[in-house]
């Protein structure tokens, strides 16, 4: 198909892998900043994209280019925490599983979004890229700088690191996770 | 070689509580961006949905004014890609631009209101055909012509087949009244949103036709 699509059907479709791209790259409070600038950006470039472009790496490259603005701006290096998004620890279960209610889902979100805060920064962005945003790793090297390779190992190293925590957190080992789903 | 990124989808798929959450977010993100979008002139065509007595309306318009009117069987997407190849790609779901016609539309449906007074884009029709619609509008509320009158009015009585495809064309049914113009012998001719809703419209005029807006209650 070579025809465009209405640049709302690119947001129905990537919003949400976009935002979890700069959740995992800055952290809940910046990443609408960084949201907010990729998707103004890409609606005023739409119209000289290429109809066989990769939408998806295309938002993912802005949104790269986004979170280092959001990180100047903010003058500091980039630090993503685990923390949950106002919205959602104010009476609402979501990401933690629920207090006591019947989730099947047996992940506890809050460590896993907490381990990926706590990757070093090269790791962290290209598990954010590759396994979040599903860039190829030659193009998470190109943001990045390096070599293939080292994206490659960077990426691997995180996921590595994450599953460490998940390990934990399914034997019931790691002490932080005791603290879920409890109710105040 | 193996897909990596699908080999840890487990890892970090989302849950279904963070898919709920994230969905809450990109409501409120998305508000944002068709304010930034406007008032940075980046929004080339705004859209909504509007229900109806003859069915969901899908109601698109460029800063210039309402460009586009069409009925569920036209089918909304595809009304909406054809936008993005004709006008532009630029295109969101952006309800505010819409206030004022979906506010006339209901006045209308609730036989309150007899025209219709928001600008409109023509850019989707050309020559004959915007002539024709350009015409539209002076048929009144209640009354009909044919399309040879129609014909006639706009200065060329030979060209019927012609008015029956420009009123067929029409992008923006309702609102520019191609359901008022009928068959010689009376019959309703054609119509985009379907022979059911042409009879609707009729017929809800036909109903408010004798009575002044004024004396209506509540008006």
């Amino acid at each position: 198909m070579n025809t465009k699509q209405p640049f709302e059907k690119i947001v129905a479709a990537h919003g949400t892998t976009v935002l979890r791209v700069c959740r995992a790259v800055l952290g809940v409070h910046d990443a609408d900043d960084a949201w907010s600038e990729t998707f103004l950006s890409a609606l005023k470039a739409y119209p000289e994209l290429p109809p066989d472009a990769n939408v998806e790496a295309w938002l993912v490259t802005i949104a790269h280019r986004k979170a280092i603005d959001v990180t100047r701006q903010r003058g500091r290096q980039p630090v993503a925490v685990g923390e949950l998004p106002e919205r959602v620890s104010v009476g609402s279960s979501a990401l933690t599983g629920g207090a006591g209610d019947d989730s099947t889902d047996p992940h506890d979100r809050v460590a896993l979004w907490q381990a990926v805060g706590a990757l070093p920064d090269k790791q962290r962005q290209a598990v954010a890229y590759h396994y979040l945003g599903g860039l190829p790793f030659a193009e998470v090297a190109e943001l990045l700088g390096g070599s293939v390779e080292a994206a490659r190992r960077a990426s691997s190293d995180g996921v590595k690191a994450l599953r460490r925590v998940y390990s934990h957190e399914q034997s019931g080992g790691h002490p932080s996770s005791r603290t879920k789903g409890q109710k105040p | 070689m193996n897909d990596p990124a699908a080999e840890n989808l487990d890892l970090l798929a989302p849950s279904t509580d963070e898919l709920a959450e994230l969905e809450a977010s990109i409501t409120e993100l998305h508000l944002l961006l068709e304010r930034r979008a406007q008032d940075a002139h980046m929004l080339d065509l705004a859209y909504t949905t509007v229900d109806s007595p003859v069915g969901s309306l899908l109601l698109a318009a460029s800063d210039r004014g309402l460009v586009r009117v069409a009925y569920a069987v036209e089918d909304h997407d595809a009304v909406l890609e054809t936008l993005s190849q004709r006008i532009s790609a630029r295109i969101l779901r952006a309800p505010r631009r819409l206030d004022t016609v979906a506010a006339e539309l209901e006045q209308y449906f609730a036989g309150t209101r007899r025209a219709f007074d928001v600008p409109l884009d023509p850019s989707l029709s050309s020559g004959f055909r915007r002539l024709v619609q350009q015409h539209l509008p002076d048929i009144a509320y209640g009354s009909t012509e044919t399309y040879k009158e129609v014909a006639a009015l706009v200065g060329n009585p030979q060209a019927v087949r012609a008015v029956g495809s420009a009123c067929a064309t029409n992008p923006l049914p309702v609102v520019v009244p191609c359901h008022r113009v009928l068959r010689s012998d009376g019959s309703l001719g054609g119509y985009i949103g379907g022979l059911a809703a042409k009879a609707a419209l009729l017929e809800l005029e036909s109903a408010g036709a004798g009575v002044s807006p004024a004396a209506r209650p509540g008006v």
